[in-house]
């Protein structure tokens, strides 16, 4: 028993004051990339054909964050000019096409659907279902439970069952072999429900675009209410697109 | 031991022409011979070649031995004679449509056609997508209860099927079918362009970012010549440890959570955390994505950052150690930790496992020791003492093992770290070459391999994830244990479920 006492004071209090105060993450964190419309469009071709991901439009100057891994190689390529990956982990949109961005996002909370608030805005459950994710996205989606993120504080939980969820969140590119099992999990939750979409892979195949195994993006099979873009998401950006969307 | 097979060295490349080519006979002689000797299997897999099909054998005897054969259309099943063969054999049969006639169990591995367009060896109609649509073993009586769990689970996990024979809480026997998480890597692997090798690989399984990506870029080294500096090697030695510490430490906290015993669960849990944001700090991505490249690594640490990160491991490691000591010294956690979930160091010996889950078992065998790569040599790794092959072995073989890697973090960290970051690999692989890398992954030994062709593609990459040796260890574990002791099994081992279905 005293040793249980002396290990609690030894951790001390750990909860983040997010979103009541805000929080720096470290200078190699690559949030929001913000693109340099002035920049050379050479410059901005050899980015695009040295992303990994495909993820940059050289003529539309604009980046794909639904595709980009946050590697930072353009970033580095560039050397800043045409792309910086700002420490603005605030990502997450409402609509796909929001994620083609030059680095302005719209407000999200704005962009939510304004009867979700009023249904969810004190209470909400999701259910996850990783559909071939990595376990990166995950992770990081777990790691809300713990004492920093606290996640269940906002009356936000993850359930253990889809009759007990109001909405489901996916990660992972949705392998054929998880197809089945991620639409009936769906089809379990009762209406009305959410649907978010975490990770690159959920949003647009991620890493493994181009495998027959997979699907491209979760919004060709059930509408997406919340993207979350990231490989995987930083748990704040998780955590801060289910506050500003939700509450 | 003379034998047809060539000895190699752990991450340098041989020309495909000198990897011996026995006739099927001898293969199999020779390998099952080095096999049932004590070697082990690393990677035993089928690739194309002008139309036919060869087999290739990696095994690890106190040296890695290859060998090579034109696979028959059918043939008699290594694994009636040795059971280390007997999912390498399943897979090759997935793979290739080749038969191993006699397998104890033939069954799908991951749920996907064959390449070759031969007829399917499991007789599966892959229009229908449901990999668990199989007659899984039965076990008949009057009080014999089957459950059934996934492939969606209760939390936050990777899908996967497990099905318990039971008689009342008791588990007769327990099936794990999995293929739910299956990408196609392997196949993508050889068909994209060079840009993307690095972000495919680190997304293989994201808790083994580190590892898998040291293991491909150590192979593109060998295919390339290109060596890295010393700097390099230390701080994918660091970030390797950091992926260790921080998966040893959340599987600490989620077994304490399993018996209920919350303070160190959530201790843990936010421990993890703050080794995650130390990854976070070196490299900007929490779970490693982004730090190794062929050639080298994308990211120094300078003076400065090896001050922070010593100050921030020498804030947690006291606590580490006296959130251990907490958890290990509570008699309700002693209690359902020891005795429960034991498998023999006989049956570890023929499952093959690897890794911490080995180790609990009494298989020494860490590849940091035996094979060491990057800055390993420069370590010591010490033997695990106390295998009691039970839970209580796995969760003491990670928390010594966590406490172990902080030491060595931190001595890496005492001396200037010079490197010169590297980033887009511009490369060409040399032709017509093989080569195997092998590295000690948080949950053991990780394997890739990559044959390329005459013309520097590569032609084959196969990768060999520890789980894949492990997970029939946890399957064993529940025999003759309760059913509600199932979470707690399945978190001592924690095995990686898109790692094995690839």
């Amino acid at each position: 028993m005293l040793n249980t006492l002396k290990n609690r004071f030894e951790q001390g209090y750990k909860t983040s004051g997010y979103p009541k105060t805000s929080i720096e993450l470290v200078d190699r964190y690559r949030g929001l990339p913000e693109i340099q419309k002035d920049a050379p469009d050479e410059l901005a071709r050899q980015c695009a054909s040295e992303c990994p991901q495909d993820a940059i439009d050289a003529e539309k100057k604009i980046i794909d964050m639904g595709r980009c891994v946050f590697c930072g190689g353009c970033e580095r390529l560039s050397n800043g000019k045409f792309v910086r990956f700002t420490r603005n982990f605030e990502t997450a949109t409402s609509m796909r096409d929001h994620l083609l961005t030059d680095g302005r996002l719209p407000a999200l909370a704005e962009h939510s659907k304004k009867h979700f608030k009023k249904l969810f805005g004190r209470s909400l459950q999701l259910r996850q279902v990783s559909a071939a994710g990595c376990n990166a996205c995950e992770a990081d989606l777990n790691v809300l439970a713990t004492p920093f993120f606290d996640l269940a504080r906002f009356g936000i939980n993850f359930v253990a069952s889809p009759r007990h969820a109001d909405g489901i969140v996916v990660t992972g590119p949705i392998s054929r072999n998880m197809k089945t099992a991620l639409m009936d999990t769906f089809e379990a939750i009762p209406d009305p429900k959410v649907v978010v979409a975490v990770g690159s892979c959920a949003i647009s195949g991620g890493p493994f675009r181009g495998s027959p195994e997979i699907t491209e993006g979760l919004d060709s099979l059930i509408p997406v209410d919340l993207y979350i873009p990231g490989c995987p998401s930083h748990p704040l950006t998780n955590l801060h697109a289910l506050l500003n969307y939700f509450k | 031991m003379k034998t047809g097979f060539l000895k190699v060295s752990n991450g340098c490349a041989v020309l495909r022409s000198d990897i011996p080519q026995l006739p099927f006979e001898d293969f199999r002689r020779e390998a099952l011979k080095i096999v049932k000797e004590g070697g082990k299997v690393v990677q035993y897999f089928g690739y194309q070649e002008d139309n036919t099909i060869k087999l290739l054998a990696v095994l690890r005897t106190d040296e890695l031995l290859i060998a090579g054969t034109d696979a028959p259309d059918s043939y008699p099943s290594f694994t009636t004679e040795c059971e280390p063969f007997h999912l390498f054999e399943r897979e090759i049969a997935e793979q290739f449509g080749i038969r191993p006639e006699g397998h104890p169990w033939l069954k799908m591995v991951r749920y996907h056609p064959n390449s070759t367009g031969k007829p399917d060896v499991f007789g599966n109609d892959y229009q229908e997508d449901i990999p668990g649509r199989y007659d899984y073993y039965k076990v008949d009586g009057e009080e014999v209860h089957e459950v059934a769990v996934g492939p969606v689970h209760a939390g936050i996990i990777e899908p996967g099927h497990f099905r318990f024979n039971c008689i009342g809480e008791r588990v007769f026997h327990l099936e794990i079918q999995l293929g739910y998480q299956h990408r196609g890597i392997e196949n993508l692997l050889t068909n994209i362009q060079n840009k993307r090798l690095p972000i495919v690989i680190e997304s293989i399984a994201g808790d083994t970012t580190v590892a898998n990506a040291s293991s491909m870029a150590q192979a593109v080294e060998a295919l390339t010549q290109v060596r890295t500096d010393e700097g390099s090697k230390i701080i994918r030695t660091i970030a390797l440890e950091l992926e260790r510490i921080a998966n040893h430490t959340g599987d600490l906290g989620a077994l304490s959570g399993d018996v209920a015993f919350l303070p160190p669960a959530n201790y843990f849990g936010r421990m993890r955390g703050d080794f995650l944001n130390m990854t976070l700090l070196i490299c900007g991505n929490r779970l490693g994505k982004g730090v190794v490249r062929p050639g080298g690594v994308r990211f120094a640490i300078d003076a400065e950052m090896r001050k922070e990160l010593m100050r921030r491991i020498n804030e947690l490691e006291p606590q580490m150690q006296h959130v251990i000591d907490l958890l290990f010294a509570t008699p309700s956690v002693r209690s359902r930790f020891e005795g429960c979930g034991t498998v023999s160091t006989y049956d570890a010996e023929k499952l093959g496992l690897v890794g911490p889950a080995g180790r609990a078992c009494g298989i020494q065998f860490d590849a940091r020791r035996e094979f060491p790569t990057e800055y390993y040599q420069h370590i010591d790794i010490p033997v695990y003492a106390e295998p009691t092959c039970d839970v209580y072995a796995r969760a003491r073989v990670r928390a010594d093992e966590a406490l172990r890697s902080i030491q060595i973090i931190k001595t890496l960290l005492e001396k200037e770290i010079k490197t010169e970051p590297v980033d887009f690999g511009n490369y060409e692989l040399a032709p017509a070459s093989f080569v195997v890398t092998v590295n000690e992954a948080w949950r053991g030994e990780l394997s890739h391999c990559i044959l390329t062709d005459e013309k520097g593609g590569i032609a084959r990459y196969k990768v060999k994830d520890p789980s894949f040796h492990n997970w029939n260890g946890l399957a064993m574990s529940l025999r003759d244990t309760g059913i509600s002791d199932f979470p707690l099994n399945n978190k001592s081992f924690n095995l990686s479920y898109c790692g094995f279905d690839l």
